[in-house]
């Protein structure tokens, strides 16, 4: 039920309305609404009860196990939360003298030297505001080295064909034509079909590792090698950084430039299109380009490094710092785990995937990579299922809703046919793990016996199963009481 | 298995290619291309007018899984897309080789049509990816 289904005309508080002649504001009468606005019209008490109900259906990291590979579904300790959200910050106006913002600053800058630190990168700017948009600076910054060596003849980004969605569509964004590279049958990237792709067209290749397809990539330095040959740069893309994090920097591996996700790595809420941030780090022969602003610290002194300290720099990506609160709630994380603490995140991350991933093969659950270990992710394949009972993957999804946990990522990627990309996450017991194998096994028994029960799942949600492709084909997402 | 018609030419990708009688290509995607794919809801399809090179990606079907590239078998022009698709993306579901053609090329090499796959070769294609 939506709020506006809840409406009853007249039910509005005129006590507190302003007087018909008052004039409330200066905006011109030409930008005034002919009409009052279609308002729902409801009391508090309504609003407070309708907007609890919906929270309490939410499937949610804090009611739920949430094994939605790739995305890292973690939880977010509440100490970030309510550190970041101290009045001395929460109120801080952005456009505030440097002179009052330095423990801002220093929070800032002590985060750029802890995300450095953790990618052996050269320098870091925090500012993009999601992981997209740190891809995009990432790209432009290789578009920028390009330019100023006048080598204008760069035209083509390499991306492996399991790569997520977003790579291509950076470098599309960025100007340049995308060519993909195929994965053997172990989940590497092709290394034959990659020295046959390179050449003096070649600005880059956009690499995941540990891949989407959860497993570390094998041939990093010869791909690195062949890249760098060629005289394009190595882009790493960070959304699978907590599988090697503390243990293996990207910089060390090869990468020039890469953007981290800090609501996967660095524990910042998963924001549902927003706010995010997506910091981006560069080895030296990138540090001209990074996107301002950024802190610098001179003597005891921080101060905010611009247009003037960085010519060459791409630019600004928004009016500010980035998303401010959700870069401090990272620092805090950073600095509650410490650097020993630091390395326990992947430890955890790929020994809870391994578990569940070994358990769930020796209850017969058939992997798409048997010979590969996982990373902090892994891909279960339900062919074999399908074949056998008819029953695919999105049922098998849906199901898992009824038993009580998030269904994994489904039908990516998309190289697995019938796949879940199974992402356990470091913050889940052995117990939950166990659980979720039972429920799964669970789910498999019940398509042997009763496929149809399975395929009209799920039961239990306050939404049964929806029409996707009537939602693809009519979206219609505007509430009209017409 | 599903069905691979015994007279049509067959790429890799998945692409099928109908030469008309006219001379004329005709292009769409294979029956297991649409079952892998699952419901169609969205078609992009190449302009009229233009030309392709063969494996240039030209064309999108997009389902509720997922959007996938559709490539020239081989070079030309177009000369006719299947405009009805976009109302009815659903037609490649329901007859991917016939009512769901999505374009048809005037080809720069009439001999181009013999390098794809035959049925046979397609059918090998499909159970080494498997």
């Amino acid at each position: 039920m939506l709020i506006f289904e809840l409406s009853e005309p007249t039910r509005r508080n005129s006590s507190q309305a302003p007087l018909e002649d008052a004039a409330v504001a200066d905006i011109p009468q030409e930008f005034l609404r002919n009409e009052p606005a279609s308002l729902p019209e409801v009391s508090e008490l309504q609003v407070v009860r309708h907007y609890t109900r919906l929270s309490q259906r939410n499937f949610s990291i804090d009611t739920h196990f949430y094994p939605l590979g790739s995305c890292t579904m973690k939880y977010n300790p509440r100490a970030c939360n309510k550190y970041a959200m101290l009045p001395g910050f929460l109120m801080r106006h952005p456009q505030s003298a440097v002179t009052t913002g330095q423990g801002f600053m220093q929070c800032l800058y002590e985060l750029q030297e802890i995300l450095k630190d953790v990618t052996g990168m050269k320098g870091v700017s925090l500012t993009p505001l999601a992981g997209a948009q740190g891809e995009f600076a990432g790209v432009a910054m290789i578009r920028a080295y390009h330019d100023s060596r006048n080598d204008h003849n760069r035209s083509e980004i390499l991306v492996p064909d399991a790569a997520h969605g977003t790579n291509p569509a950076t470098a599309t964004m960025c100007g340049f034509k995308v060519r993909e590279i195929p994965t053997d049958d172990n989940g590497d990237v092709d290394v034959e079909a990659l020295r046959a792709a390179v050449g003096p067209h070649t600005a880059g290749l956009m690499l995941t590792n540990p891949s989407t397809l959860g497993i570390f990539e094998g041939h990093i330095s010869e791909i690195a090698d062949i890249v760098h040959q060629a005289g394009g740069l190595l882009y790493y893309d960070g959304a699978n950084l907590n599988a090697i994090v503390g243990k293996v920097k990207p910089g060390d591996m090869g990468f020039d430039v890469i953007h981290m996700n800090l609501h996967k790595t660095f524990s910042t809420p998963h924001g549902g299109g927003g706010p995010g941030a997506g910091p981006v780090g560069v080895n030296d022969r990138l540090l001209p380009f990074l996107p301002i602003p950024m802190v610098a610290r001179d003597g005891g002194e921080y101060r905010w490094l611009t247009e003037h300290d960085l010519p060459q720099s791409i630019g600004r990506l928004s009016a500010g710092m980035g998303n401010a609160g959700v870069l401090l709630r990272a620092y805090i994380y950073a600095r509650l785990l410490g650097k020993e603490g630091m390395n326990r995140v992947a430890e955890y991350a790929t020994l809870n995937a391994n578990y569940l991933m070994a358990l769930l093969r020796s209850r017969g659950v058939d992997m798409a990579y048997p010979k590969r270990r996982a990373a902090h992710e892994f891909i279960v394949t339900l062919k074999a299922l399908k074949d056998e009972t008819g029953v695919i993957a999105m049922d098998v999804a849906k199901r898992l809703l009824d038993k009580g946990y998030h269904a994994p990522t489904v039908y990516f990627p998309l190289l697995v046919p019938e796949c879940f990309l199974v992402e356990p996450t470091e913050t889940e017991s052995k117990q939950e793990l166990d659980g979720f194998a039972d429920a799964l096994l669970g789910i498999i028994e019940e398509a042997r016996r009763d496929p149809q029960l399975v395929q009209s799942a799920p039961h239990t949600t306050p939404v049964k199963r929806l029409d996707e492709v009537k939602a693809a084909r009519e979206l219609d997402v505007v509430w009209n009481d017409g | 298995m599903s069905e691979i018609p015994e007279d049509l030419k067959y790429t890799k990708t998945h692409e099928w290619l109908r030469v008309m009688e006219d001379g004329h290509f005709e292009i769409g995607i294979t029956e297991h291309a649409q079952d892998m794919m699952g419901d169609m809801v969205f078609v992009e399809l190449p302009e009229v007018g233009s030309n392709v090179n063969a494996g240039e990606d030209c064309a999108v079907v997009e389902s509720v899984k997922a959007a996938s590239d559709v490539y020239a078998p081989v070079a030309g022009e177009v000369v006719e897309v299947n405009s009805e698709l976009a109302d009815a993306p659903e037609t490649i579901n329901q007859d991917p080789y016939h009512q769901g053609w999505m374009f048809r090329l005037r080809p720069g090499n009439q001999q181009d049509a013999d390098k794809l796959l035959d049925a046979a070769g397609y059918e090998q294609a499909v159970a080494a990816e498997s």
